[in-house]
């Protein structure tokens, strides 16, 4: 869909304006109490992992195998899954408010060391460094540019807007979709490596290992402690451990997967071409993000589970504003869009999710979706 | 057996991966973390209207620290951390484990007024290894001469706390100490009590608002004669440490005085109207001339640099660095980044004036 050409060029400057005041506002009220909420934050995260694998741990006494009262797999199975869904929820505490929001240096201005974004590592078997190249510079300068960023392009693996010319390759596009959502932080961690660069012979192996070694010694380090270490330390009831480690980065993986498939895929959701983006100005790139970009409503607690990627919006206006300030800010740039007759995507996480799967069924097939991306050649990007 | 121990951290940090285990002790106790230093606050004390003492307890890692020596001292105020060094004015080696700072409420000084004033029992406050070398010698016996000014007292009183540590009669110790009035001596009742209790420590005390002078030469002479004699440890505002200096200068005895000084942190902006300048990137050690409207990113590389960067537009963070020194500004914002350790966002930041950046 190509950006709304109602509105002149003085509007869209007088816009983007506005956008700035609102952040500038915002940061400068920043203080004690968003300290306090990222401490208090990262501090349940530790306590909730910690504790959800002393449960994991716990639950092995309950094993029928040791023949006391409550020893049954009635006990076992509600007990272990408890823990794995508490690891489960620490590792997606960590990867989205925590993980991701210090990476895009919202918590710098603390000046607290040990949550900077220059040395933060997150729990993921991504490198940080290497994930921010991909996500802060590519994905957040050229959000939805198709050859520019890798996001909107499906993760170079999907077809998901109409504009992307249809392969063979893509009837299998919800068995892809599906694999991704279960492997997504493999998936994320060997973006990066643009293997499909490689494949087509524009880069060279050599020059990407460096990369690689950097990776794969992320990915080492990460396996060894959820799938070696902890287990090892069950002994004999290793495999136990090992499974609910596996199912606990597998709830991370999908909620993670889920949350940001909402986020630049639903429905009416507008995608660009580098030559609409040509000479963008300021207030043109805040427009480009405001129409790339899909919130989803929801509760307190659903906004802190999903990295307050919910306000996806605010997020890319402004993405080193404290992710605790967007609710506050998202109701103001809503009017904003109002009073500019500017369209503003949030909606229910089924109607966000539902019309993202359906896009993932119909780009298995060739052809135009008029319902999903609009009518072609009124500036489409084809 | 500490490789064992060491053997043994690394294997504890395999499980705590991509963090160490010491955020996971921080927890229970954040005193027995590794990877930072942090003190617990035991006491308050208000020594004088507008001066407190804190009585710190330093976690695990920290080294005991020889009087004379100061500490950085992290403060947050409003959530964002502002470092400040102050000299310890405990005895080192206290029996209980402690140190205190003594820190004086600056008109306008935000750190130092949250300091004396928010900062309560049970706070953690993040803190540096003791540094200086502004200490009495370990073996050499000397007869030191101690000038202090206001709160230039707290490094000097943790000498003579050592000494009335270390021996019941102290050695011969001159002391010329000057405070605006005789209520607002740091440690006034203590200095008082062991100018009356030790022979050897003779105490001159200059109330400049109650009508002595500063620091003269004839003040010297009359209150310490041999000042040839004695090595002189000097602490207090730039003003009298100026005068003290030139006048040990004069004498050609300048290797026998040891001075402290405190520098203020924020440089202050230049004038107004001030735009041109030099930008010196201290890691390649290039210096660059500022039009003071030319993005700093854009400098480094028009002077053959090329330093990380992404956006260019200010979001991705991929370019930022340190500020050493001078003052840039966030042509954003226009906001001015004055404070020598803060983040610059090379890609929208130009200089005002001279500027350092770690770059």
């Amino acid at each position: 869909m190509p950006i709304p050409s109602h509105l002149t060029s003085a509007a869209i400057a007088e816009f983007g304006r506005e956008i700035e005041a609102i952040r500038n506002e915002v940061m400068d009220s920043r203080g004690e109490r968003d300290a306090r909420y990222i401490h208090r934050l990262i501090k349940v995260q530790r306590c909730m992992a910690l504790s959800g694998r002393l449960v994991i741990y716990a639950s092995l006494a309950l094993l029928p195998q040791w023949g006391h009262a409550f020893a049954a797999w009635s006990t076992f199975w509600p007990a272990i899954a408890l823990g794995t869904l508490m690891l489960g929820c620490a590792k997606i505490l960590e990867n989205m408010e925590i993980g991701h929001n210090i990476s895009h240096a919202q918590w710098d201005w603390l000046r607290d060391p040990a949550i900077q974004s220059g040395s933060w590592e997150w729990d993921h078997v991504c490198p940080s460094d290497q994930w921010k190249h991909s996500h802060n510079v590519k994905h957040h300068t050229w959000t939805n540019v198709f050859g520019k960023d890798a996001d909107v392009g499906g993760y170079g693996l999907l077809r998901m807007f109409s504009y992307q010319r249809w392969k063979p390759f893509n009837l299998f596009n919800p068995l892809w979709a599906l694999l991704l959502a279960i492997l997504f932080e493999w998936g994320i961690a060997i973006q990066e490596l643009e293997l499909g660069r490689v494949a087509k012979g524009r880069v060279t192996w050599a020059s990407l290992r460096p990369m690689w070694l950097k990776t794969r010694e992320k990915m080492l380090r990460q396996v060894l402690k959820d799938y070696i270490l902890f287990p090892l330390l069950a002994g004999p009831l290793f495999l136990y451990v090992c499974g609910a480690n596996a199912a606990a980065n597998i709830i991370r993986n999908l909620w993670t997967y889920l949350i940001i498939f909402c986020g630049h895929f639903p429905m009416d959701v507008h995608t660009f071409t580098k030559a609409e983006v040509e000479n963008e100005t300021r207030p043109r790139w805040y427009i480009r993000q405001l129409l790339g970009s899909c919130n989803i409503g929801g509760g307190k607690l659903f906004h802190i589970m999903s990295g307050n990627l919910s306000h996806q919006i605010e997020h890319h206006l402004f993405p080193d504003m404290p992710s605790n300030r967007y609710p506050d800010v998202a109701p103001r740039v809503q009017a904003l869009c109002v009073r500019y007759g500017l369209p503003y995507n949030t909606g229910s996480l089924s109607r966000q999710f539902g019309t993202t799967l359906l896009r993932i069924f119909r780009m298995s097939f060739p052809g135009h979706s008029t319902l999903l991306d609009g009518y072609p050649g009124k500036g489409s990007p084809a | 057996m500490t490789n064992v121990r060491a053997a043994l951290t690394n294997l504890a940090d395999m499980f705590a991966y991509p963090l160490r285990h010491s955020h996971y002790l921080e927890l229970v106790n954040p005193l027995w973390t590794r990877h930072v230093l942090k003190a617990r606050v035991e006491g308050v004390w208000d020594d004088t209207g507008d001066t407190r003492t804190l009585t710190l307890r330093p976690g695990r890692g920290w080294r005991d620290h020889r009087a004379g020596q100061f500490v950085r001292l992290g403060v947050p105020v409003d959530g964002k951390r502002h470092t400040r060094t102050y000299s310890i004015s405990s005895a080192p080696s206290r029996a209980d484990g402690c140190i205190t700072v003594t820190v004086k409420a600056i008109d306008g000084g935000r750190v130092s007024q949250h300091l004396a004033r928010k900062v309560k029992v049970g706070d953690y406050l993040p803190l540096g290894e003791p540094q200086g070398e502004f200490v009495l010698p370990d073996a050499m016996p000397v007869h030191p001469l101690f000038i202090t000014a206001g709160s230039g007292i707290t490094p000097v009183m943790s000498m003579l706390r050592g000494y009335l540590g270390e021996f019941d009669v102290i050695p011969d110790i001159a002391h010329m100490h000057y405070a605006p009035h005789a209520l607002d001596v740091i440690f006034g009742a203590e200095l008082r009590q062991v100018a009356a209790s030790q022979p050897h420590y003779r105490l001159h005390s200059f109330f400049t608002r109650d009508g002595d002078s500063h620091f003269s030469a004839a003040q010297l002479e009359q209150s310490c004669p041999d000042w040839r004699e004695r090595e002189v440890w000097a602490c207090g505002p730039a003003g009298l440490l100026d005068a003290v200096e030139a006048h040990w200068d004069q004498a050609g005895l300048a290797r026998q005085l040891h001075v402290e000084r405190f520098h203020a942190k924020e440089a202050s902006p230049p004038a107004d109207g001030v735009t041109r300048g030099k930008v010196f990137f201290m890691a390649s050690q290039v210096e660059a001339p500022s039009d003071g409207a030319t993005c700093l990113l854009r400098l480094a590389e028009d002077a053959g640099l090329n330093p990380p960067h992404g956006c260019r537009m200010g979001i991705c963070h991929g370019c930022n660095t340190t500020l050493v020194s001078g003052c840039v500004r966030d042509t954003r914002t226009g906001a001015l980044i004055t404070e020598a350790g803060d983040t610059v966002q090379v890609c929208v930041c130009t200089a005002v004036g001279d500027a350092a950046l770690a770059l």
